[in-house]
């Protein structure tokens, strides 16, 4: 199973090498820009493509980032989870570089580049991949200082996300929990799928190596430690934690502490498949009338509290691709058609719970069509909102202890939002 | 922090390279610095820059470590073409790995390891002992890594120096990271090695679970790959793993979590206790759903995982169904996975939610994925008889939208259905008539054909129908018109009337004398001579009840998905194919780009898709009679490739030849395990045979797989057995459609027995010849696996076992010791020796030992029975067996094959 990647390739949206590392050897870049080549030439968009291909005793992977492939080689059983996600952050690591990845700054970039790549990956087997740390001994042009560079500590320590020697003058940690609402809402208004992927978004400002203990209302925390839950407990699914936690400990007694690293990051992810009623519901209705002209008229109306007030909602209502002069009356918010997404977008700036808006849209539609067509597939409605100070798993953060040697005070603030994720509901 | 590097590549003067190695040598550090950017843009573009070698090495010796590291990439690049001179970079090497700074060292270090010149890699063992034992974490890291390396290139070196044992002992280092790439590099030596050199024994274990929780996520995905391989001495020591591998599934890192799941699966085989198991199941679930959440790719990889791990352990999913419901977003390759297991999960429980989600998907744009839809509507009405009917009615409201290639889709699944349930739903023909004229796919044709033959008494006008097919029978692909014959001969059993009559004669003179597809030919003359000496004998040929059909496709053989599933999250879990099928053991030549002008074509030369390795594989002498001398089967376009020329010009010239590229998830459209080679496709004139025999619903088949990587179409398929020992021989025409270039068929062809028996002692060799139109006829030979002889009637009473068994005399008794043979778990090994027709009659245990005996019972044609008495310790190789049959000299055959199922 041991198994690593032979080069890593950057390509253009034609298929050529903007840069390569070779790793070992066995895979040139002709070939794989051969390779690439073709499958554009045959596929058109290599993104409907399978991203694992075997070609010629050669397995490709690859992603796409703006105008540019990442392509791994390899020509062993290497492990192809671990080399996909790889790309992935290197897409990170050079957006923490150049603020994005793109033909235009890999080619303004190529010695940091060339740099990152030998540290990132040695014959074939990813190594690091902290943007952070790696930046404290690999610099740009502009850091670069003629002091030699050490590697950190962090690089090979326990403790590979965070440097030491750290200091702020005011030592905060921001917690955002973001809670993602994915819908699926079938055309006969019954629910197919629903879930809510929450994260927990930390900001840290930290002196030293701070130890942090987070507490929230687990159920099977709080149960373990007899506390009665009732009603306010909440039930996660799956929990997926940032490397930094402890996970044998959380695998023992459920606590979750951990050593920060510095600055932004995603403490924790989690999962909660309970039926979820959907916080905004939109209900079309299409009328044709004649082959003329086709008429919408779309409700949506809030399904939450009172006291809760969405924001930035956007309601996306497929129309059909030919239609033209939409006449579009609202009760709330304003519409724009965007002929490109074949689409009429609804825009409501302020959404308060428990009230009902409607809108009516007439399109005209060419007089000429076959008419035993093939009816054309429409795509879903989708919705996007935020919900601020608002959960729908009700998670609450109970503390956040934060302790280091030398004893400081820090101030945690918590943020809590609800937001669409994928919100869709078909039509009829 | 964006740079300004662009301007190293705009230089346009036509000396650069002389003006690049005047600016080397200048004295000034900034100017040789901006120098050596240029140089590398240079290469970066392709352009060769070797000529500077010297001038660059020169650079080498410097305080800047931006500039070091630049020179060292040039080296990678171009050591290899200036062999003599990169000896020149040796000192600098050698001194910047005894640098006080680990950096240096370890760059050094790291970057000897990567110069695959043999005068390099002498200097290199010294340094690479040092840095070893080095005191910084960062530079053994690299180290370790180096090892492997330095074994790549030279393995002897490696072992003569004693650096496996060194590596070893970083296994025990204090450094989380220094362990992970200790294991990673062992673990690639062992997989190239012969004998064994890393095994992981009960103290390694614990090393390794320890630096488990301290290492980075990278390191944590080898040490999981590496424990995945470590064979838990017992129930016990398995838990134990399992328990400290859980946690791991927590991790945000989708590869940790993929590996844990390896991990825990391997174990979960040795873990006795149903509780146990039944908890673990639990907590793979969600992280496995989670995985659904990452990016598309990673999904990609996941979801053709998860699709092992439900074949195997079906419950851990069995109540997710809904997660795997398609995003309208959702990349086409994700959601083709996707449906795949929808199917694999849908159940009578849930088959009306799957069954709307069909339908929603049948109405998508996307043909391909609309016809997997449809499709996938059918194989539910195969697997889950009570949901057929609603399965039946949502395909007849899809026909009813009239979208031309779902109908055809439907119409393809409904024959599948009718073969599946005869006499439940032929009610609906009817309305599949009314499609009639909107085919025009071959398969399609071919479908609603049969279908009109095969129920012509209750169609009205099956004459007409098929009247109108036949205006154009000469124009008809071969399927279509193979059916067209058949259910013309049918029409005429069922209704000898007047114009089935007329129409048969019309038909047999097409299939007669206007073809010259011998296939239709063959079938036309026996129809004819049949027809013509007895009606009667016709029927019971022709209208013969056809055994009903199961849906096993994309179910995967058990041994191979052991072997994959101890493979999850690599390539061969994606491919579903095990690592030998697409990893060559022989090392490709290093193809810089130098090498490649002196052969334009190397490696590409080969067929596309997987059978470039399997050429290679198979190409090999031990293949016996079908083996040629290999020759690149795409010697045309070699050929005819221009000169060697800079690459945009080879790209367009290849693009207009080849058509090789094919997508890799093909072997999962309706293909069950792979096949073996029966015929390469470098012995084949690019045609491949893969094939097997197989027993299915109490007959012998022989599964094959044509594969045309020729350039031309091939057609007009015929096969022929010689003489063997049981007599085995076609028991019908072999079904191949007109191969185009490029394109693969799978079919089964119904075997018959004691047809042409050849004397002699029995042996398993089967002599096959396979011919079309195109191409010379083609031997191979094949292995009888003798299991598929075992008939589903062979399971005995105890008394009559114990009967019979006395009644053999005991010249009959043959026994034989089978060392490799191994049980390691008694209800799983039973299961699986009951699929081969195997039948356990009793066991009980051997007195003062911990051994175990088994009877079984199996039957062979013509009522031969086959007793067997297996003495086995559980968990430990070897196995003790010794038969009783009437038939000893089918006794060593037998052995063979329980061998094979005991492995």
């Amino acid at each position: 199973m041991a198994g690593a990647a032979s080069a890593l390739f950057f390509l253009d949206l034609k298929g050529r090498v903007l840069v390569w590392r070779d790793y070992r050897g066995d895979v040139s870049s002709s070939q794989a820009e051969r390779f690439f080549s073709k499958l554009i030439e045959k596929e058109g968009d290599p993104g409907s493509h399978d991203p694992v291909v075997h070609d010629s005793g050669i397995t490709y992977m690859f992603i796409q980032h703006n105008n540019v492939y990442l392509m791994i080689a390899s020509r062993q059983n290497c492990n192809a989870a671990s080399l996909l996600l790889f790309l992935h952050r290197v897409v990170d690591v050079f957006k923490h570089y150049f603020e994005e990845l793109e033909e235009e700054s890999l080619r303004d970039n190529f010695v940091v580049v060339y740099e990152l790549l030998d540290e990132m990956m040695d014959f074939g087997y990813p190594q690091y991949t902290e943007a952070k740390i790696l930046s404290e001994f690999i610099k740009t042009d502009a850091y670069r200082m003629e002091v030699t560079q050490r590697p950190p500590m962090a690089v090979t320590n326990a403790v590979s996300w965070r440097s030491e020697g750290i200091r702020y003058k005011k030592n905060e940690v921001f917690l955002d929990v973001v809670e993602n609402v994915n819908i699926l809402v079938n055309s006969n208004g019954q629910i197919v799928r629903s879930d809510v992927v929450g994260a927990l978004k930390m900001r840290t400002y930290l002196s030293g190596m701070p130890e942090c203990k987070l507490g929230l209302n687990d159920r099977v925390l709080l149960e373990a430690q007899g506390r009665s839950t009732k009603g306010k407990a909440i039930d996660l699914d799956d929990i997926k934690f940032h490397q930094c936690v402890r996970l044998a400990r959380f695998g023992n007694d459920r606590t979750i502490s951990f050593i920060p690293p510095d600055g932004s990051f995603d403490l924790m992810t989690y999962r909660l498949s309970t039926q979820v009623k959907p916080l905004i519901w939109v209900e079309a209705q299409v009328e044709r009338h004649s082959r003329s002209r086709v008429e919408f008229t779309v409700k949506a109306r809030s399904q939450f509290k009172e006291r809760s007030t969405a924001t930035n909602v956007e309601i996306e209502l497929p129309v059909p691709a030919d239609a033209t002069t939409p006449i579009v009356r609202t009760s709330m918010g304003s519409s724009v058609y965007a002929p490109e997404k074949e689409a009429l977008l609804w825009k409501i700036k302020s959404f308060p719970g428990g009230k009902e808006y409607m809108l009516r849209a007439q399109f005209s539609l060419p007089s000429i069509s076959a008419e035993e067509s093939i009816p054309e597939k429409r795509a879903p409605i989708r919705v996007k909102f935020e919900i601020p100070y608002f959960t729908v798993s009700g998670i609450q953060v109970r503390y956040l202890k934060i302790i280091e040697k030398s004893g400081y005070q820090a101030l945690p603030w918590v943020r809590y939002i609800t937001m669409a994720g994928e919100y869709e509901l078909r039509m009829i | 922090m964006s740079g300004h590097d662009s301007k190293y590549f705009s230089t346009t003067k036509k000396g650069e390279i002389p003006e690049l190695k005047d600016e080397l040598n200048s004295q000034y550090k900034d100017k040789k610095k901006d120098a050596v950017k240029k140089v590398i843009a240079a290469m970066t573009v392709g352009k060769d820059v070797s000529s500077l070698f010297t001038d660059v090495v020169n650079c080498m010796q410097t305080d800047n470590l931006e500039l070091k590291k630049l020179v060292y990439l040039y080296l990678i690049n171009y050591a290899k073409s200036q062999p003599d001179l990169a000896i020149l970079a040796v000192n600098t090497f050698v001194k910047d790995s005894q640098d006080p700074n680990p950096l240096i060292r370890a760059l050094a270090v790291r970057t000897m390891g990567c110069i695959r010149v043999d005068k390099i890699t002498e200097y290199l063992c010294d340094p690479l002992q040092r840095c070893l034992k080095d005191d910084d974490p960062y530079v053994r890291k690299t180290a370790a890594i180096c090892v492997a390396k330095l074994y790549d290139i030279n393995a002897e070196l490696v072992e003569d120096r004693g650096f496996l044992e060194t590596l070893k002992d970083l296994i025990s280092d204090s450094n989380p990271m220094v362990v992970a790439n200790a294991v990673a590099a062992l673990a690639e030596i062992q997989e190239n090695s012969s004998r064994t050199i890393f095994e992981i024994t009960s103290h390694t274990l614990f090393k390794l679970l320890a630096a488990l929780n301290e290492c980075t996520e990278w390191g944590q995905v080898f040490i999981l790959d590496a424990l995945s391989k470590y064979k838990a001495s017992d129930a016990r020591d398995a838990e134990n793993i399992v328990e400290r591998v859980t946690p791991r599934l927590q991790h945000a890192n989708c590869a940790v979590v993929l590996s844990a799941v390896k991990v825990i699966l391997q174990q979960m085989e040795l873990i006795t206790s149903t509780d146990v198991v039944r908890n673990l199941c639990k907590k793979m679930a969600p992280p496995l759903v989670t995985l659904l959440s990452a990016e598309p790719e990673i999904q990609y990889v996941a979801l053709r995982n998860i699709n092992l791990i439900v074949q195997r352990r079906p419950t851990i999913l069995a109540h997710e169904i809904k997660v795997f419901f398609c995003k309208y977003n959702d990349p086409i390759y994700v959601k083709m996975e996707k449906l795949e297991i929808m199917i694999k999960l849908a159940s009578d429980r849930n088959i009306d939610q799957v069954l709307l989600e069909f339908k929603e998907y049948a109405t998508e744009v996307d043909v391909d994925f609309v016809r997997k839809a449809v499709r996938a509507i059918g194989r539910c009405a195969i697997k889950l008889e009570r949901a057929a009917e609603r399965c039946i009615s949502v395909l007849l409201e899809l026909i009813k939208i009239k979208v031309n290639y779902v109908v055809q889709e439907a119409i393809i699944v409904i024959k599948d259905i009718f073969r599946r349930y005869p006499n439940t739903y032929e009610s609906i023909i009817a309305t599949l008539c009314e499609s009639l004229d909107t085919l025009d796919e071959p398969e399609a044709k071919a479908s609603m054909i049969w279908i009109i033959g095969e129920y012509a008494e209750r169609i009205d006008n099956a004459d007409e129908l098929l009247e109108s097919f036949l205006e154009t029978f000469p124009e008809e692909p071969a399927q279509v018109q193979l059916q067209l014959l058949t259910a013309t001969v049918k029409l005429f059993l069922k209704k000898p009337t007047e114009g089935p009559q007329q129409m048969i004669q019309v038909v047999l003179n097409n299939a007669t004398q206007e073809t010259d597809n011998p296939d239709l030919r063959d079938r036309a003359y026996i129809y004819w001579r049949l027809l013509s000496t007895d009606p009667e004998a016709a029927k019971d040929v022709v209208l013969a009840e056809k055994p009903v059909i199961s849906d096993d496709s994309n179910q995967l053989d058990p041994s191979l998905l052991d072997e994959l599933l101890a493979n999850i999250a690599t390539l061969a879990s994606v491919y579903h194919k095990p690592p030998d099928a697409f990893v060559s053991r022989v090392k490709p030549a290093v193809q810089r780009p130098e090498d490649e002008e002196e052969f334009p074509d190397g490696l590409d030369a080969g067929p596309s898709e997987l059978s470039a390795t399997e050429t290679e594989i198979n190409a090999s002498p031990a293949r016996g009679p079908s083996n040629v001398p290999h020759v690149p089967t795409k010697a045309v376009p070699t050929a005819a490739a221009p000169p060697p020329a800079p690459v945009p010009d080879l790209l367009g010239d290849l693009i207009g030849l080849d058509n090789a590229l094919v997508p890799v998830d093909q072997p999962t459209v309706g293909s069950g395990p792979p096949l073996p080679v029966l015929l390469a496709s470098s012995a084949g004139q690019g045609l491949q045979i893969n094939g097997q025999l197989i027993r299915r619903d109490g007959q012998i088949f022989y599964s094959f797989k044509f594969e045309n990587n020729s350039l031309t179409p091939l057609d007009g398929f015929m096969i022929q057995f010689n003489k063997n020992s049981f007599g085995l021989a076609a028991g019908g025409a072999l079904q191949v459609p007109p191969l185009q270039p490029g394109s693969s068929a799978n079919t089964l062809l119904p075997m018959v027995l004691f047809q042409n028996i050849s004397p002699g002692p029995a042996n398993t060799l089967l002599q096959v010849a396979v011919k079309n139109n195109q191409q010379p006829v083609w031997y191979f030979n094949d292995n009888v696996p003798f299991e598929v002889f075992f008939t589903e009637d062979g399971r005995m009473e105890r008394a009559t076992f114990l009967e019979t068994w006395k009644s053999l005399p005991d010249s009959h008794e043959i026994v034989r010791d089978l060392p490799n043979s191994f049980i390691s778990n008694m209800d799983a090994t039973l299961e699986k020796l009951a699929g081969a027709n195997l039948f356990f009659i009793a066991k009980r245990p051997l007195r003062d030992t911990n051994q175990e005996v088994i009877y079984f019972s199996a039957k062979l044609p013509r009522n031969i029975p086959i007793l067997v008495e297996i003495t086995v310790l559980v968990g430990r190789p070897g196995v003790k067996c010794a038969i009783k049959t009437p038939n000893p000299d089918m006794g060593p055959l037998f052995f063979e094959a329980l061998e094979a199922l005991l492995k």
